[in-house]
């Protein structure tokens, strides 16, 4: 059986987690290609609906950085 | 800058621009020269802890993000012609070998001086043992060794063996308040609490325990907020250890470093630490010093350029100004309040010639694309290698065509370049695109450039949508392409799936009111009105009482002995001439309406109402002496408070004279658990005052009662002047607590010597209390105008660092004692800096507020305020008579939390509307 390849949403923050996340890019920090980002202008604006849609779509982890 | 000549107003600078040998027009800053340049050098922002290559670009956050070629380093200079790795990798062909020195001369008006300061180098004295131990670094090494994009990565290791300490020291005033050889007398102003940061961050790095020590002579956490911070490393285990260190010896061989001080009860300690940091003081360096001299800039005994209490950005030379750690040393804050006031200092001397150089850009009609299917085009940045070296660029643009409404794809090497920009806008109209997706780098930086793209071909700005396939996908999965080429596919087709939804948006335009209102007629409040009038600008200065001047006049002299009562004067007189400012006295601010361009207030004067029309809203409500209400204050008329002494100075009472003894006593209602802020200027307050008692009668015995005496930056000169005069000091121990009694009919002041630990009494004539400085108990202002004040009662700017005189309101600026405790010379500073911000407003016809905003539907909401709760930015109204809120588009900032707070989802995100965000969400987990 193939390995467990978790599908991971991201939400971030365009001032402080999407900036993190373009500064590993910069920084050539690698990581595992499965997670998925979408801009926010706040995490704040992260409702329990958009988490529970991703869920709903088959995300296997959702991660909201702000 | 190499040469000035003329004058104020008119300057010729002849400038040298050294050569970078890198074409900034062309460099995509991906860092491919620098993998592959072979010549490592010591790199001078990690202070040498690490390494550079030959080209590079100077630290991560570096603006530009260009690189520049180091030709000292470079092989290709150093050995004539060789290597050239650099230019044979470079994607966009942006190396330029044959750059060159160039001269430049500009013709400005005035001239600003900010060329900042350098840290004392401990080598030049060596009881340090710096540079004999690796493992005593400067502070800022430390800094190096505490960041994430350090030398080592964040992880607090000893430079010498690697090895986590258990134990850091730093020792305070390595090079300041000394006067041995090279260093320098003054205070640093910085020390103390960077010392205190870096041992909190220390702390909180560490997996394990990590003892922390500060040796310190007095700890000077004076600015705003900070008193509380050194409270807190208390709390957290920092140990504060009051001792000069002399000397630092090895401790055995293994690194370690022993410490020898005298503890609390007087007993000599020796401590080996694994680490010790230098808590080095700021100088000006002799390139900065040598420039001004060639200006003709007057610099003081320590370089600093010379500058006035009452004009602190003001230089010698007419049309020269100077802010920043050039004008003595200071804090972040400080700095960036002196930016501030110079813009101010300068706009006033250049009012006349405003927009007399500016450019206006030709905007072509926009297309309405309301009704219209979605035309989506789609171009694909190969970004050089950046991209299309990991990521299938050719595959992910084949698999764009393939989504819906996508009618357009293409490939660009780079995307962001003068010609393919042109090539784009062209693309857009013949094809009559009527959304587009940029599949590159990151929005952050690039999607204005893209906007503006999409602009010229006549599309508003909104329909556009950018795919990050560079920083957060061929960057970070550089080893698994295939991995990373279906990243890209995906986050094209969210990003495709997204703009095909967005609407046509609208920056809102706001007419501006060209009146400011400053409240408060203190110092602060007048320097900023006057600022304001001499741009131009029509100026209401409302003032409670019945008269201007605020704490001002109960002011003698400034700690430079600058007379504080002929500066108010001459200061009035010109405001009450100035045509351009209103006076509005025994008049208080009862109501606010409106927004940033066009505030409507309403005030009462003697009791009769009239409504102001203003563009710009000033804060300067000031604060004031504290009336004691212990140690016999108000009972004994020997008793008196700082400013009480003052009012003497100033009437110049003949019964001084008579004084025998005087007794300050610090702290009095500052730095206790009620109030726990320093009140920043009651040290040098006292120290001024006993010089001039001694100056009235020298015979006069004069002891000073503190705590820590926080006589910072340059004012440290007043506090060794005063020690020189006779004046004695004393440091009680504030734990043991302090009496003041009548005993028969003298005055007697009982306390616990810190150093001797033992019980003393001075009797003394006259008695000061060095009084707290605190704001108004009840502050309508801050309610009127939706601003927050903190728990001790002075308004919060909206960055403690980097904003300090603005609100996260737009419009309403903050600035003197309403802000924080200060010194005439810094609410001036702060008075200008403000007027700099409230023009930033005031000088535009017309200010554009973001269409990224909320808005909520009237129909569905039912007015239940959970997102005015939620709103930090006071953008959202409750409207009683209809039962809704209403958000105002002006003070919105765009942040959604209203949005996600809504339980009838009546709010909505404009550009993120539920729709977008659901079917980006979709797209990313699709099959």
């Amino acid at each position: 059986m193939a390995e467990f390849e978790p599908k991971i949403l991201a939400f971030l923050c365009n001032w402080c987690a999407y900036a993190g996340a373009d500064l590993a890019g910069v920084s050539r920090l690698q990581y595992p290609a499965n997670v998925r980002s979408i801009r926010l202008m706040c995490s704040a604006s992260v409702s329990p609906h958009h988490i529970l849609k991703a869920f709903q779509k088959g995300a296997d982890g959702v991660f909201v950085g702000g | 800058m190499e040469s000035v000549s003329g004058e104020a107003g008119n300057f010729e600078v002849g400038i040298k621009q050294h050569p970078r040998y890198v074409d900034i027009d062309k460099c995509i800053a991906c860092g491919l020269c620098a993998e592959k340049c072979p010549k490592k050098v010591e790199n001078e922002y990690d202070a040498g802890l690490a390494k550079r290559k030959a080209i590079y670009v100077k630290y991560a956050q570096a603006v530009p993000l260009k690189y520049a070629i180091d030709a000292e380093n470079c092989i290709y200079f150093v050995k004539k012609g060789r290597c050239k790795a650099c230019e044979k990798h470079c994607p966009a062909d942006a190396i330029n070998f044959a750059d060159e020195e160039k001269e430049l001369a500009v013709n400005v008006g005035a001239i600003v001086l900010a060329s900042g300061c350098e840290v004392f180098d401990p080598a030049v004295r060596d009881v340090y043992g710096y540079g004999r131990s690796a493992n005593v670094v400067t502070s800022l090494e430390f800094e190096r060794i505490l960041s994430a994009t350090g030398p080592y990565s964040g992880h607090l290791v000893r430079p010498a063996d690697g090895k986590e300490p258990e134990k850091i020291a730093w020792l305070q005033c390595v090079g300041s308040r000394d006067v041995h050889g090279g260093a320098q007398p003054y205070c640093s102003a910085v020390c103390c609490t960077y010392a205190i940061k870096e041992a909190i961050v220390a702390k909180e790095h560490m997996k394990g325990p990590l003892d922390t020590a500060i040796f310190y002579i007095d700890m000077r956490t004076h600015g705003k907020d900070f008193e509380r911070y050194y409270n807190r490393a208390e709390e957290i285990g920092v140990r504060f250890v009051k001792s000069k260190i002399s000397a630092i010896t090895p401790a055995g061989d293994n690194g370690n470093l022993l410490i020898r001080y005298a503890d609390e009860a007087g007993r000599r300690v020796e401590e080996a630490f694994d680490l010790v940091v230098l808590s080095v003081g700021l100088g000006v360096p002799d390139q900065a010093a040598a420039l001004a001299r060639k200006l003709g800039i007057e610099l003081d005994r320590y370089n600093f350029v010379a500058a006035s209490s009452f004009d602190p950005v003001l230089t010698s030379r007419d049309g020269v100004f100077v802010c920043g750690a050039f004008q003595g040393p200071k804090d972040i804050p400080q700095s960036v309040i002196e930016s501030s006031a110079c813009a101010a200092a300068v706009e006033s001397s250049l009012a006349e010639s405003r927009f007399s150089l500016t450019r206006t850009k030709e905007i072509p009609e926009e297309i309405d694309v309301r009704g219209e299917a979605p035309r989506i085009g789609v171009f694909v940045c190969h970004c050089g290698t950046n991209i299309a070296g990991v990521v299938d660029a050719a595959a992910a643009a084949e698999y764009a065509r393939t989504l819906p409404d996508v009618v357009y794809v293409e490939e660009n090497l780079f995307s962001c370049s003068q010609d393919t920009q042109e090539k784009m806008t062209q693309v857009i109209k013949e094809q009559n695109l009527n959304r587009v997706v940029v599949a590159a780098c990151t929005p952050r930086t690039h999607e204005p450039l893209f906007q503006e793209t999409v602009v010229n071909a006549g599309i508003n700005k909104y329909l556009f949508e950018m795919a990050n396939i560079r920083n957060q996908c061929s960057w970070v999965h550089s080893g698994i392409p295939e991995a990373a080429t279906e990243k890209a596919k995906d986050l094209i087709r969210m990003a495709v799936a997204k703009v095909g939804l967005l609407e046509p948006l609208y920056d809102p335009e706001i007419e501006v009111t060209p009146a400011a209102l400053v409240i408060g007629g203190g110092i602060s409040g007048m320097v900023a009105a006057k600022n304001l009038a001499t741009q131009g600008f029509h100026t209401h200065l409302i003032e409670k009482s019945t008269a201007l001047g605020g704490q001002a006049r109960n002011l003698h002299a400034t700690w430079l002995g600058e007379d504080v009562q002929q500066y108010l004067d001459r200061l009035i007189g010109e405001v009450e001439s100035n045509n351009a400012i209103e006076i509005h006295l025994n008049t208080e601010l009862t109501k606010v309406d409106g927004f940033v361009g066009n505030f409507q207030s309403t005030i009462a004067t003697n009791g009769a109402e009239q409504v102001l029309e203003h563009g710009v809203a000033l804060i300067a409500t000031g604060a004031s002496e504290l009336k004691p209400q212990e140690y016999l204050y108000g009972e004994d008329p020997r008793v008196l408070t700082g400013l009480d002494l003052d009012r003497k100075f100033i009437d110049q009472d003949p019964g001084l004279k008579e004084v025998g003894s005087a007794v300050f006593i610090q702290c009095v209602g500052s730095r206790i658990p009620e109030r726990p802020y320093c009140s920043k200027v009651c040290c040098t307050h006292s120290v001024q005052s006993a010089l001039r008692l001694k100056e009235i009668n020298p015979e006069m015995d004069v002891f000073i009662v503190y705590r820590d005496m926080r006589t910072y930056g340059l004012r440290e000169d007043l506090y060794r002047q005063a020690r020189d005069k006779g004046v004695t000091f004393i440091r009680y121990d504030f734990d043991k607590g302090l009496e003041v009694t009548r005993e028969q009919e003298s005055l007697s002041v009982r306390f616990t010597g810190y150093v001797l630990q033992r019980q003393m009494e001075i009797r003394p004539d006259m008695l000061v209390l060095a009084a707290a400085m605190v704001p108004p108990r009840e502050n309508p202002v801050a309610q009127l105008f939706k601003v927050p004040l903190n728990e001790d009662g002075f308004f919060v700017e909206a960055h403690v660092k980097l904003r300090p005189i603005d609100f996260a309101t737009d419009g309403v600026f903050v600035c003197g004692l309403a802000h924080s405790p200060k010194p005439i010379d810094e609410a001036i500073a702060q008075g200008l800096g403000a007027a700099a911000r409230a023009v930033t407003v005031l000088s535009k016809k017309k200010i554009f507020g973001n269409a990224l905003v909320a808005k909520i539907n009237p129909e569905t909401c039912v007015g239940c305020q959970g997102c005015l709760d939620v709103c930090p930015f006071g953008a959202i109204n409750y409207f009683e008579d209809r039962h809704i809120c209403q958000i105002n588009q002006v003070l919105c900032k765009g942040c959604g939390a209203c949005a996600a707070t809504c339980p009838s989802a009546s709010v909505e995100l404009m550009g993120f509307r539920p729709q977008q965000l659901f079917a980006q969400i979709d797209r990313a987990l699709a099959e």
